[in-house]
């Protein structure tokens, strides 16, 4: 087996999962939709005054991203468990860390980047102030990876059940805690403009230690759960 | 004695966690007992059914 | 020795061992628990700041560092049956686990209760308070996991791999917390550090840790005893043994 297979085989992965996602316009988009009426709710149940919204704006964004992430997770094994492919890839020579690697990389073009995209139009609409609009890209950029691969692994063990919805989030949320305080916190300093280093760096320490576990920990789990 | 269930004026904390510490220790005691109890009966219920079949 | 260790990877020698060993367990427990409760309200002077309301310390305090313990035994007896597949070590990680949970309300509630006097409020986002909040969610994921699978075999694989994703972020978690505390908390709150004792406080403590403990293990024995009795019932050793006596 040489190495470029694969090579190969991750960027089929990432491709397929990619044509596949595509296909499905609305399960992108819901999950997007979502995320703008969580935030939207909030001056609607709060206060629309710019005030208080501008101290409540990075949180209130960042557990929409959140809760919008866990909405989507779902469909990152749930296809291709019910046709069997899933299956298929755990018979497949190559290391499956590597495969599950490359549908969480799917899974976040589909799901994480769209939110980076729509986050500043979500922060005008809270006041949030200018200068704390790159606090948001860039703890978003650092931490909606971190949502996909550790939400990867709740997924992983959850894809057996009939109803994993709910408890996947039990499983997954209180992981999420970490990224959800410094990511918050970044912003509320970059709005005070302080400098955001520190969290940022935690974020990146983050992202890679998830980089590096998720994979593995999701193909042992999904190994488990298939048998 | 009064004064020490007065417990300087914060019996209304004191006795109440004490309370549901011995509370939540017993439960996990007498949960597992009862437990084995309808364990070894419904056991017992089986096996005894299988024999009289025989 | 070792030969002694490797027997008890077997639901029989287990039972047995369990049931010779939990009564001798069970009675120092309780009297563990007498001395600790007696020096704890009796003997262990008046705080000069809280008055009496630093004895509720003697339950708060044992709960709180037995809900970590049980979750680290819950860790490596998942992994142990994950390497190993050993059946015993599935049990013992599922009947820790709705221990490890008891732990932690009895920790948060008693915390809550002290907290009322000292603080003036029922609950304050400290950051203890909170990690111990959180790690009750992952007890409660564990669980839910645990009875959402039907096949036994897969839904202890699972729990296992759940309990090391955890492990590996309770210090994630904790210190983002303590990070997130000493921002959003001015050091107003009194740091009541365990080792600020005095000595005639902190045996009782010691003597309520060491009751927590052996209170773990009996009735960790006990519960992994009626969790063999469920899945051993058909074996033959089983069935002599409910004829035979009625233990």
């Amino acid at each position: 087996m040489t190495n470029s297979s694969l090579s190969k085989a991750f960027i089929a992965i990432i491709k397929r999962d990619l044509t596949l996602a595509l296909r499905t316009r609305s399960e992108i988009a819901n999950p997007l939709i979502f995320f703008v009426i969580i935030v939207s709710l909030f001056p609607l149940a709060v206060s629309p005054e710019p005030e208080l919204l501008k101290t409540m704006a990075p949180g209130v964004i960042w557990v929409a991203a959140l809760l919008s992430t866990m909405l989507s997770l779902d469909s990152i094994f749930r296809s291709d468990f019910e046709d069997g492919s899933l299956e298929q890839m755990l018979l497949s020579p190559h290391p499956m860390p590597i495969l599950v690697l490359g549908k969480i990389i799917a899974h976040w073009l589909v799901s994480g980047l769209p939110l980076i995209f729509l986050a500043p139009l979500l922060g005008v609409l809270l006041f949030l102030p200018y200068d704390a609009m790159p606090a948001l890209l860039a703890t978003l950029a650092l931490g909606t990876p971190v949502l996909s691969l550790v939400g990867a692994i709740g997924v992983a063990l959850t894809v057996g059940l009939r109803r994993g919805g709910v408890l996947l989030s039990l499983l997954v949320l209180p992981l999420y805690i970490p990224v959800l305080i410094f990511a918050s916190n970044a912003i509320a300093t970059a709005a005070a403009d302080m400098s955001i280093k520190g969290q940022l760096y935690f974020l990146a320490a983050m992202f890679a230690l998830a980089l590096t576990l998720a994979p593995l920990a999701t193909a042992a789990a999904l190994r488990i759960s298939l048998r | 004695m009064k004064e020490f269930l007065h417990m300087g004026g914060y019996a209304m904390y004191v006795w109440p966690s004490y309370g549901l510490a011995l509370g939540i220790l017993l439960w996990n005691i007498i949960l597992p007992m009862r437990r084995k109890k309808q364990q070894i009966a419904s056991i017992k219920r089986r096996l005894s059914r299988a024999k009289n079949e025989k | 020795m070792w030969s002694f260790f490797h027997r008890l990877a077997s639901p029989k020698h287990f039972y047995l061992f369990a049931n010779r060993i939990i009564p001798w367990l069970g009675w120092s427990t309780l009297i563990t628990f007498i001395i600790g409760t007696y020096l704890g309200l009796f003997v262990a002077p008046t705080d000069y700041q809280q008055g009496e309301s630093y004895r509720i310390i003697y339950i708060h305090v044992p709960a709180a560092w037995m809900s970590m313990f049980v979750y680290m035994i819950m860790a490596i007896a998942g992994g142990i049956g994950l390497i190993w597949k050993m059946k015993m070590a599935d049990i013992i990680a599922s009947s820790a686990a709705p221990l490890g949970a008891a732990f932690t309300i009895l920790a948060l509630i008693t915390g809550s209760l002290w907290g009322k006097p000292m603080w003036g409020t029922w609950w304050i986002w400290d950051a203890r308070l909170t990690s111990e909040l959180i790690l009750l969610f992952l007890y409660l994921g564990f669980i839910a996991l645990q009875s959402a699978i039907e096949d036994r075999r897969t839904a202890a694989n699972a729990c296992a791999i759940l309990a090391l994703v955890g492990v590996v972020n309770i210090p994630i978690i904790h210190y983002s917390v303590e990070w997130w505390n000493t921002l959003h908390q001015g050091p107003t709150v009194t740091r009541f550090g365990k080792s600020a004792m005095a000595t005639s406080m902190l045996i009782p403590l010691l003597t309520m840790f060491l009751a927590f403990k052996l209170y773990f293990g009996t009735t960790l024995l006990m519960r992994a005893r009626v969790e063999i009795l469920e899945r051993e019932r058909d074996t033959t050793w089983m069935k002599k043994m409910i004829m035979g006596s009625d233990k």
